[in-house]
C-alpha cells in the first residue's frame, strides 16, 4: 500500500485544490498515468502516479485544499 | 523552438490542436513549440473561476476549461500565444513559467516603447493600472499548454460583459488604446515570437521578482 502525495509545484506554493480525479476508486493505475488535476491560482496541474496499483482510496475530495506533501489517494 | 502561426482560429480546434502538440512534446518526437494565434469570440472560464463572473454572454460562445485562473475574453485582435513546452529539472516550477510568461509580455510591449509590469499578488501584464495580458496555464506530463493572451487591436467592449480574471473593478487596455493607432498583427506576431527567443524560461531576475 503507498500514500499518492501531492508533490512541490513551485516555490513559494504550499497548497492546491482538487479539479477533479481522472479515475475512479477501484480502478487499476499504471505507473505515470496522471490521476488527478489540481489547481493554483492560474496553473491546472495533473499529477502523475508514481508507482502502479488499485486505487484504493481518494483521500482529497474534489474542491478539497490540499498541501504539498499531504496525502491524495491510497493506492494498493 | 519551433513556431507555429494559426491564424484566426475556432478556440475547440485550437485546443484540441495544442493536445496534440502536447504529446508530441511530452514524448519527444517534437521540441518545444510556440503556436501563435487570434481566437474567433469566445469567453473562457478557468478552474478557479465561477459562472457568476459571467453577467452576460451577449451571443458569444461560454466554455468552461482546464486552465488556471478564471474568466476572460479572447476575440480577432488579441494575439495568443500557446507555449507547448517541456519543463525540465530546475525549470519545474509552475508558478516560475507563469513569472517567464509575464517577462515575455513586458519584453513584447517594450518592442514598442510601453513600459509593462507584473503586479504583486496579481497575474498578468500590467501598464499602470490597466491589464493588457493575461495569462492561465495548464500542465500535462509536465509539459505546458494553454499561456497568455495580449491585446492587441481587441474590441474590448465584451471585457464589459464579465469580471475578467475575477478581479473587482480591473481596467482592460489594448496596445492600439495606448498607441492610439491600429498595430500591425502580423508584425506583433514576430515580436511575440522573439519576445519568446529572448527570454529565457525562468529566467534569474524573474525568479527573484516573485
Amino acid at each position: 500500500m503507498a500514500e499518492l502525495k501531492l508533490p512541490e509545484l513551485a516555490e513559494g506554493v504550499n497548497e492546491a485544490v482538487v479539479s477533479f480525479w481522472h479515475f475512479k476508486e477501484g480502478d487499476s493505475i499504471k505507473e505515470g498515468d496522471e490521476i488527478v488535476e489540481m489547481a493554483t491560482d492560474k496553473a491546472a496541474f495533473n499529477v502523475p502516479c508514481n508507482f502502479s496499483g488499485i486505487l484504493k482510496k481518494k483521500v482529497a475530495q474534489e474542491g478539497d485544499t490540499v498541501k504539498v506533501g499531504q496525502a491524495l489517494a491510497i493506492i494498493e | 523552438m519551433r513556431y507555429i502561426d494559426l491564424g484566426v482560429s475556432d478556440y475547440k480546434e485550437a485546443y484540441r490542436f495544442q493536445r496534440d502538440i502536447l504529446e508530441q512534446v511530452a514524448d519527444r518526437t517534437s521540441g518545444n513549440t510556440l503556436i501563435i494565434t487570434e481566437h474567433k469570440s469566445v469567453i473562457t472560464i478557468g478552474r478557479k473561476g465561477s459562472d457568476k463572473n459571467v453577467f452576460k454572454a451577449g451571443g458569444i460562445e461560454v466554455l468552461n476549461i482546464d486552465r488556471g485562473g478564471d474568466v476572460t475574453y479572447h476575440g480577432p485582435g488579441q494575439l495568443i500565444a500557446y507555449p507547448i513546452f517541456k519543463l525540465e529539472n530546475e525549470a519545474r516550477d509552475m508558478h516560475g513559467f507563469l513569472r517567464f510568461l509575464e517577462e515575455v509580455g513586458i519584453n513584447f510591449l517594450s518592442k514598442y516603447g510601453i513600459e509593462a509590469e507584473a503586479r504583486p499578488g496579481l497575474r498578468g501584464v500590467w501598464v499602470k493600472d490597466e491589464k493588457i495580458g493575461s495569462i492561465g496555464i495548464g500542465i500535462k506530463k509536465w509539459v505546458t499548454y494553454h499561456g497568455m493572451a495580449i491585446n492587441i487591436n481587441l474590441d474590448l467592449k465584451p471585457f464589459s460583459f464579465i469580471k475578467p480574471c475575477g478581479i473587482d473593478g480591473v481596467k482592460i487596455t489594448s496596445l492600439k488604446v495606448l498607441l492610439k493607432e491600429r498595430v500591425d498583427i502580423e508584425d506583433a506576431k514576430l515580436k511575440l515570437r522573439d519576445s519568446f527567443k529572448e527570454i529565457p524560461v525562468l529566467a534569474e531576475a524573474a525568479c527573484k521578482r516573485q
